[in-house]
């Protein structure tokens, strides 16, 4: 029998020292809908998601890029997951290029994005089930491996044959952890996980990430506007804003830079606006991004 | 060596997860097939009763075989709807779901990806189209003393992979253009309807769509079916509609796989795998 982990062991190169890097990546969009004052109709308007954005992640490291809606936070994660081509410099992952080789790219990569996405009408076990197929993973490979990866991350045991619709969105979270988890990946990228969840299942998730990165031989980039998530999670911290990389560096690090107590100071410093102050340019970038 | 086993088997496993998947949703909404049934048996016998309309206006003619006919195109029709109905929902359905993206990423390949989601439409179809036909067989009493029902599900089939392919390139449209991409699928589908001799044949046809309904497979999906279950031919007397059924099919899949790739692309480079609804 094929080990699902061992193959995709096999499609990393044996120079294992830098999972991602990054060298001046950019993407923009161009869409003609939200016409604004002073265009002309059916014109078209640039917005640029992602803006010469360079940066490289150890293996095994996890790293939080913090930034505001519409910062370009999902399009990072689009592009390293092969969903988006760059239109202007390139990713890597383990050596592998997210264009060139996106499907050795896809063997090493899963996401849980801000919204859960599942069949609705289909159960967790379900889901997980037909999804780990993709991955090359056999009923007999999964059987056992869904039920254990379910009670890892609490999920209730009578529930499982529930379809999804009926599941809380803190619940649907967790199936989605589990199931990036199930293919084993040796890159986590993390798109909000916890954003909308009640108090309590944001601490769960939170506490299944440490978990993660305690148990895993996974790199994690966490992209969250989460500042506290940010700084208990992660070893580096990026800021994001308006589609360039201001910083990345320790927390410690970015608070001595800019002379701050805290990140939401360090922030401010950086970006020169409030972390929570969004204007109506960023909510239109988030509609490109 | 150990390697290539290994992705074709990955591969293979991942298509077997497509037809898993349309199982699953098949299950889940059993009261909607069960509907949507319903409703083509009514549409099928609305078609089929224009034999018996045709017939108490005076003409003669033999309305068992009439009927016959309108019944085999009716099914056909139906079938193909399935067949484009599914693949258009490889796009539209995950797209609304918000599964696309991580469809998308998976390391399974566009080419087994649509297979699989074309060999549960083929499955799935066949057995919606034996019914189909059994149920307004039985309801007109319809006799078909010499039909070789054999040969006529074999020409289903192999036309299947002709319909797989050119459904493959109308599943790219909802891909390029979320919000009227499924609708501009029923041009390709109203196209083959008009021109292919389901209700009657192609001969009276004006001449530019006779030319048009040599490139339809389903032309000779009917043909074939129709000299099989009316005329009693087996597949060695059904060479003119196996041989281009099959260059339509070898054709049809390459292309429709290209196809669907630069559609992929295209998404891909303007943002559109983004879950819409």
């Amino acid at each position: 029998m094929i080990d699902v982990q061992e193959v995709v062991m096999e499609a990393v190169p044996v120079e294992r020292g830098v999972a991602v890097e990054v060298h001046e990546l950019r993407k923009e969009f161009r869409r003609k809908d939200s016409r604004k004052r002073g265009e002309k109709r059916g014109e078209k308007r640039t917005r640029v998601a992602l803006d010469g954005v360079s940066f490289t992640m150890e293996k095994g490291e996890t790293v939080a890029i913090l930034g505001q809606n519409g910062s370009g936070k999902s399009t990072l994660v689009r592009l390293l997951s092969t969903l988006l081509l760059p239109d202007g410099g390139w990713a890597r992952i383990f050596g592998y290029d997210v264009v060139a080789d996106e499907r050795a790219v896809r063997k090493l990569v899963n996401r849980v994005s801000v919204e859960a996405s599942f069949f609705k009408k289909m159960s967790s076990s379900e889901n997980l089930s037909y999804a780990s197929r993709f991955y090359g993973m056999t009923s007999r490979e999964t059987r056992d491996r869904i039920p254990e990866i379910l009670e890892r991350v609490a999920f209730p045991r009578d529930r499982r044959t529930e379809p999804m619709e009926n599941l809380s969105r803190g619940m649907q979270q967790k199936v989605a952890l589990a199931r990036a988890l199930l293919t084993s990946p040796v890159l986590l990228l993390l798109d909000e996980p916890t954003t909308g969840l009640d108090p309590r299942s944001k601490l769960e998730v939170q506490e299944f990430i440490r978990e993660i990165r305690k148990t895993h031989d996974s790199t994690i980039l966490l992209c969250t506007h989460d500042l506290d998530e940010a700084e208990m999670l992660a070893e580096r911290i990026g800021i994001l804003d308006r589609g360039k990389l201001l910083a990345l560096e320790p927390a410690d690090d970015l608070k001595r830079r800019f002379e701050a107590d805290t990140l939401e100071e360090a922030f401010f410093a950086a970006t020169g606006r409030e972390f929570e102050a969004e204007g109506d340019d960023d909510d239109d970038r988030e509609v490109f991004a | 060596m150990r390697a290539l086993w290994g992705t074709m088997r990955a591969e293979l496993v991942g298509a077997g997860g497509v037809v898993e998947r349309n199982v699953y949703l098949t299950r889940r909404y059993i009261w909607w097939d069960v509907a949507w049934f319903i409703w083509t048996v009514a549409n099928t016998l609305t078609i089929v009763f224009i034999a018996k309309g045709v017939e108490s206006s005076g003409v003669e003619f033999d309305v068992n075989e009439y009927m016959t006919y309108l019944l085999i195109g009716a099914v056909v029709w139906a079938y193909l709807g399935i067949l484009f109905g599914f693949l258009m929902e490889t796009v539209a359905w995950e797209r609304w779901e918000g599964t696309i993206e991580y469809t998308f990423m998976a390391p399974l390949s566009r080419a087994m990806h649509l297979a699989g989601q074309g060999v549960f439409a083929i499955l799935y179809g066949i057995v919606r189209a034996v019914f189909l036909f059994g149920v307004c067989t039985l309801f007109f009493s319809l006799s078909m003393p010499d039909a070789n029902f054999v040969a006529a599900l074999v020409i289903l089939a192999i036309s299947s992979i002709s319909f797989i392919g050119i459904g493959i390139m109308t599943s790219v449209l909802p891909l390029i253009s979320p919000e009227k991409g499924t609708q501009l699928g029923f041009i390709a589908q109203g196209t083959l309807l008009v021109v292919s001799g389901v209700y009657y044949p192609v001969s009276v046809l004006p001449d530019w769509m006779q030319f048009l309904a040599k490139f339809s497979p389903a032309t000779y999906a009917l043909e074939g079916i129709r000299e099989a279950i009316l005329e009693g031919k087996g597949l060695s007397d059904l060479g003119d509609q196996i041989i281009p059924l099959v260059v339509i099919g070898v054709v049809s899949i390459p292309l429709g796989l290209w196809v669907f790739r630069r559609g992929e692309l295209y998404a891909k480079r303007h943002g559109k795998l983004k879950r819409s609804g």
